[in-house]
């Protein structure tokens, strides 16, 4: 077989699907919700798990996965650098089916972050970097850990805690009509800042929901596509990024811009071989309401010191220039503790025509992915048209 | 005995828990390219040199960012906020530590407070942590 390129459209997302139910779903264990998942999106595709030959998966084992759905795979990914591990694995598969390695790729994620049915027990190491330089300062919870940087960040553009609240109440209207958002209440900045207090300067309705569900994807060639009964409906990857920095935020080479959301954006632009002013609709991994604010400026959408106002004059909003987390993203929509699935799943349904807001006529989606606390990123640019 | 998670030492940073419990903050130096840094490795994470040395250094600091954390994790048996910081050492690496000796009010804590190490028992470890300096 001959060797393609990755990017550039030669490999499509056939199959993309979120769990029948996510939010609260007590009845489902974590490898369940994979499953479930799994088997819509491989039915979405066309295809049954007979036919699928590679696997990939984070935190969960891919042979855990792949026994569950009767799947033999001759490929497999287990790459775990936290919620945007699924973003890593698109990029991943599509080197192994551009190389031959696999025809078709399924990526699955689950988990029950709300309930935690099934779900692993979480024990603290105090031999590792964080267990001997953070975990003993209470910097344990994202709450008190993925939040650090963020004064400095608003201190070095001379923006304030009401900034991270525009990004809620910008985020929240488009949660409002959509039934799967967890939070659905529309909000005023005020209200927003008067929220209860969890680790100043974040309220609230500045963190992420937390919640049970699961998502998957199917990749297949472009070449394959055309042959399967969604062909009509896939979506090519255009380009890819990752990056890692290291796993104690206090380590960040900067704190008031992450380098590895540069570097991973930068290479997937640079791959996808297409510019900001291409970009449609952006997906922003929004854990906490700080990060759709590094990510606008490290991506390179806004200049320095202007994501601030970028959300607060309402360019992120419905009818905006560049519509961002399109279903209230994880601060409204859904967030199971690694969100980087559904924010592939949005993009999905924004470039398939079927969202629940849907951005008319766009062609292109840029999704940006952070792992762990500051540990890492991952970007993807995506299109419903082959170049 | 204080409450909270206990930091174990491995043989990597052993020296550097050696010298919070005789009341020293020691970090390491690059000897090669004359760097101080932080978390504790036994070669230079900038130029990869195995001429790595400790040293005690002033326990000088600023404060580089910071929450105030009203939601305190359960080992800590406590509803007290607690004030999680990231700090700049005068001698360039930084580090998570908490700020004591302070009320957790943010018009107390503006980011380049000028700040001193102090160091408080946990278990059998003595842990890092930063009062404002005296002007």
């Amino acid at each position: 077989m001959a060797m393609m390129s990755p990017n550039g459209g030669h490999i499509a997302i056939v199959g993309a699907s979120e769990s029948s139910r996510i939010g609260v779903v007590p009845d489902m264990s974590m490898i369940q919700l994979h499953a479930d998942a799994a088997r819509l999106a491989l039915e979405d595709a066309g295809l049954t798990p007979a036919d699928v030959d590679g696997i990939a998966t984070a935190e969960t084992q891919v042979i855990e996965v792949a026994a569950m759905l009767g799947i033999r795979p001759r490929w497999m990914d287990g790459t775990t650098i936290g919620g945007c591990s699924f973003l890593a694995h698109v990029r991943h598969a599509a080197a192994a089916i551009a190389t031959g390695q696999a025809d078709v790729v399924l990526i699955t994620h689950g988990e029950s972050g709300r309930s935690w049915v099934g779900m692993p027990n979480y024990s603290m190491n105090p031999r590792g970097p964080d267990g001997q330089f953070e975990q003993p300062f209470g910097a344990i919870t994202p709450y008190s850990l993925f939040t650090l940087p963020a004064l400095a960040f608003l201190e070095a553009r001379g923006m304030s805690q009401r900034d991270l609240a525009e990004v809620v109440v910008a985020q929240r209207e488009w949660a409002i009509p959509n039934e799967r958002a967890q939070r659905r209440s529309a909000v005023t900045v005020d209200e927003v800042l008067a929220g209860p207090r969890v680790a100043y300067p974040f309220t609230r309705d500045m963190c992420c929901v937390v919640t049970d569900g699961g998502g998957a994807l199917v990749l297949v060639s472009a070449e394959r596509a055309r042959d399967l009964p969604s062909r009509d409906r896939a979506v090519y990857l255009l380009g890819s990024g990752e990056a890692c920095e290291s796993v104690l935020v206090s380590q960040m080479d900067d704190l008031t811009s992450f380098g590895s959301f540069r570097r991973a954006s930068a290479e997937a632009f640079a791959t996808a071989g297409v510019g900001h002013a291409d970009i449609d609709h952006a997906m922003f991994y929004d854990a906490f309401a700080h990060l759709p604010l590094y990510m606008l400026e490290d991506t390179g959408f806004v200049s320095f010191g202007e994501s601030g106002g970028f959300f607060a004059d309402g360019h992120t909003r419905p009818g905006g220039r560049l519509p961002v987390n399109t279903q209230g993203g994880g601060m409204s929509y859904s967030h199971s503790g690694m969100y980087g699935m559904f924010a592939i799943q949005e993009s999905m349904r924004q470039l398939r025509g079927e969202a629940v807001v849907q951005v008319p006529g766009i062609e292109t989606s840029f999704v940006q992915g952070v792992g762990g606390l500051f540990w890492s990123a991952a970007s993807l640019i995506l299109s419903n048209r082959q170049p | 005995m204080s409450i909270g998670p206990i930091p174990e030492p491995t043989p990597e940073t052993l020296a550097f828990w050696q010298g919070t419990a005789a009341g020293e903050l020691r970090i390491q130096r690059c000897r090669a390219c004359e760097n101080f840094y932080f978390y504790p490795r036994p070669f230079c994470p900038k130029c990869n040199s195995d001429e790595v040395e400790w040293q005690p250094v002033s326990g000088k600091a600023q404060l580089a960012s910071y929450i105030i954390n009203y939601r305190p994790y359960e080992d800590f048996q406590t509803e007290e906020p607690q004030i999680i910081a990231l700090v700049t050492l005068a001698e360039g690496p930084r580090m998570c530590t908490n700020i004591v000796g302070v009320a957790p009010d943010p018009d107390q804590l503006p980011l380049g407070l000028a700040l001193q190490v102090a160091f408080e028992p946990r278990g059998e470890q003595f842990l890092p942590v930063f009062k404002p300096a005296r002007s």
